[in-house]
């Protein structure tokens, strides 16, 4: 697997053949092993460094038809100072809206150190010609965004045409010129964790920055154990070519407990290294408010009401 | 014991969001003869969520529906009257706490006549008063009577449409546990009663001072009430004091008193 392999384009062989070391997923011992990851307890100082680090590698989303600039306007304030009564709360790590809205958001965040990322390529479903999901991303990177958020052609990786997932990664990413590409596999469809290890494996190597787990558009977004095949993945890519694939976990992280239990389990299987928003993304909307609360519940001992923080 | 049958105990859980659970920190304390839960902070955070949770759909169940689940409760509490009687002073403590129940279930769609008002204004416009739940309540159940005392506290609140948080009396728990039996089997939703047993001097300042606990109850409270006022001002808590023994006054001091302006048409 060193580098981007060379694939026959438009031959369809089992990826088995291309892709060595796909293998099969122990389904059992990797839910055990999620799992037995997120009871670990995280309290006081090393709770609060974990909730810091987590709004750190927030990717603020709101990917809704009744988005407008306003809301995107004061999604993009809170991306820049989370809790307006404590400025010791970090800046997100990104902005995530639909390409329209990019220019609105760019706008705001000059200047603060917050990205623009951006969904492309037909979200969320990714069933629209491959024409139209490159102009999807060419538009988004001239508006301005610095990361795209491309999702695979789900259908085609089912039906096992994955010269097709593949060569329109390479091309998005092509198109992307030195915008971050996230790739996101939507586990909730794949169906099995070796379909998950294996669009991985092949996201990486069609040179994705990032792997994501989900739209968030789907019920049963990310999971644990879907994280932990994904982060296995990217381990073996690291262990073998030395190169640095980032993870972006998204869709119904809401609790800033889920929020370090997913920390917990990067560290324990990629280490340290990658607790960087360089390398590691939560895309969430609601979390970052719940994380506000458990901060100002460290920090005045009394527990918060959602009452005192804003909606968006 | 006949027949070398053995004992089934039983052992005196929480009741958080309509379940049972032991305390979260495994803790318990031997108080009248029972091993009985000592809830934790993070029970007592779990029991205002499950109350947060629940408050929106019964706040929003129409008044006669809220009267009779009340009633239902009180059916259900009728059954049990011989448990309540072994934890209280006697049946006719029993008695007397079945009957408050029912003559609160009467209350829940006549206090919107009572307590509201339509307002003369010098405009064009009807005014109206409506009372409203306050929201989530944390009841610091009396010590005495054990029974009647804590029922003279909850169903005042809950009739009015607030969601409720008792925390026991750390001498008389039990009673407070019977009741969350008897709730359960009423049609009372779960998370609208939640029952925290344990030290109350652990359990209060943390609810006093939670910011989603919209009042709090200091009825029961024994030692520095003070403490608990202060800081339930931080988010400008109601707090709350039983004045008399029965009255619509006393659903009255949970529920606010919302003001509503409407154009006069033509």
């Amino acid at each position: 697997m060193a580098q981007a392999p060379v694939l026959p384009r438009g031959f369809e062989l089992p990826l088995k053949q291309r892709l060595p070391r796909v293998g099969a997923i122990d389904q059992v011992a990797v839910e055990e092993r999620a799992a037995d990851l997120a009871k670990r307890s995280i309290k006081k100082e090393a709770k609060v460094w974990a909730l810091e680090l987590a709004i750190r590698c927030c990717d603020l989303t709101t990917l809704e038809g009744q988005d407008t600039p306003g809301k995107v306007a004061a999604l993009c304030s809170k991306a820049i100072r989370p809790d307006p009564l404590d400025a010791n709360v970090p800046s997100v790590a990104a902005i995530c809206v639909y390409p329209n809205l990019i220019p609105a958001a760019k706008e705001r965040l000059a200047g603060s150190g917050v990205k623009v990322a951006s969904v492309a390529t037909a979200f969320p479903s990714g069933q629209s010609p491959l024409g139209v999901k490159l102009r999807d991303v060419e538009d988004a990177v001239a508006m301005g965004a610095d990361e795209i958020d491309m999702v695979i052609d789900r259908g085609a990786f089912l039906s096992g045409r994955y010269a097709k997932v593949f060569d329109e990664i390479v091309k998005v990413k092509e198109a992307c010129g030195d915008a971050h590409l996230k790739v996101i596999l939507e586990v909730s469809e794949l169906g099995t964790y070796d379909n998950v290890r294996r669009a991985s494996l092949l996201a990486m190597a069609a040179d994705a920055d990032f792997i994501k787990t989900s739209t968030g558009k789907l019920p049963g977004a990310a999971t644990l154990p879907a994280q932990l095949v994904m982060l296995e993945a990217i381990r073996d890519v690291y262990e073998e070519t030395g190169r640095k694939v980032g993870m972006k976990s998204a869709g119904g992280i809401r609790a800033a407990k889920n929020a370090i239990q997913y920390l917990v389990q990067v560290h324990e299987t990629l280490g340290p290294d990658w607790l960087t928003p360089d390398l590691y993304r939560i895309g969430a909307s609601s979390l970052v408010n719940d994380i506000l609360m458990q901060l100002r519940k460290e920090k005045t001992g009394a527990y918060q009401s959602k009452d005192y923080f804003t909606n968006d | 014991m006949t027949g070398g049958r053995l004992a089934v105990r039983k052992t005196y859980k929480l009741f958080i969001g309509g379940a049972f659970p032991r305390s979260e920190s495994g803790r318990t304390l031997e108080l009248e003869g029972y091993n009985v839960a000592r809830a934790s902070r993070k029970d007592a955070r779990e029991a205002v969520v499950a109350a947060r949770k629940a408050f929106g759909g019964w706040s929003a169940a129409t008044a006669y529906n809220r009267g009779q689940v009340l009633y239902r409760l009180a059916e259900t509490m009728e059954t049990r009257a011989g448990a309540f009687a072994a934890a209280c002073t006697g049946r006719r403590e029993v008695a007397r706490a079945i009957d408050r129940v029912v003559w609160y279930a009467g209350w829940a769609d006549k206090l919107a006549q009572v307590l509201g008002s339509a307002n003369p204004v010098a405009g064009p416009y009807f005014n109206f008063t409506i009372p409203e739940p306050t929201g989530v309540v944390a009841i610091i159940a009396p010590t005495e009577p054990a029974l009647d005392g804590l029922v003279a506290r909850l169903a005042p609140a809950v009739v009015g449409g607030n969601a409720v948080i008792i925390l026991a009396s750390d001498d008389h728990p039990l009673a407070a546990i019977e009741l969350a039996e008897a709730v359960a089997t009423s049609d009372v939703p779960g998370g609208v009663v939640n029952v925290l047993t344990g030290l109350r001097s652990e359990l209060a300042p943390v609810l006093a001072a939670h910011m989603d606990v919209n009042a709090i109850d200091v009825t029961g409270a024994d030692g520095d009430v003070a403490a608990l006022e202060v800081l339930a001002a931080e988010n400008v808590k109601r707090v709350v004091r039983a004045r008399e023994d029965r009255s619509p006054w006393e659903i009255a001091s949970f529920m606010e008193l919302k003001t509503v302006w409407h154009p006069i048409g033509r």
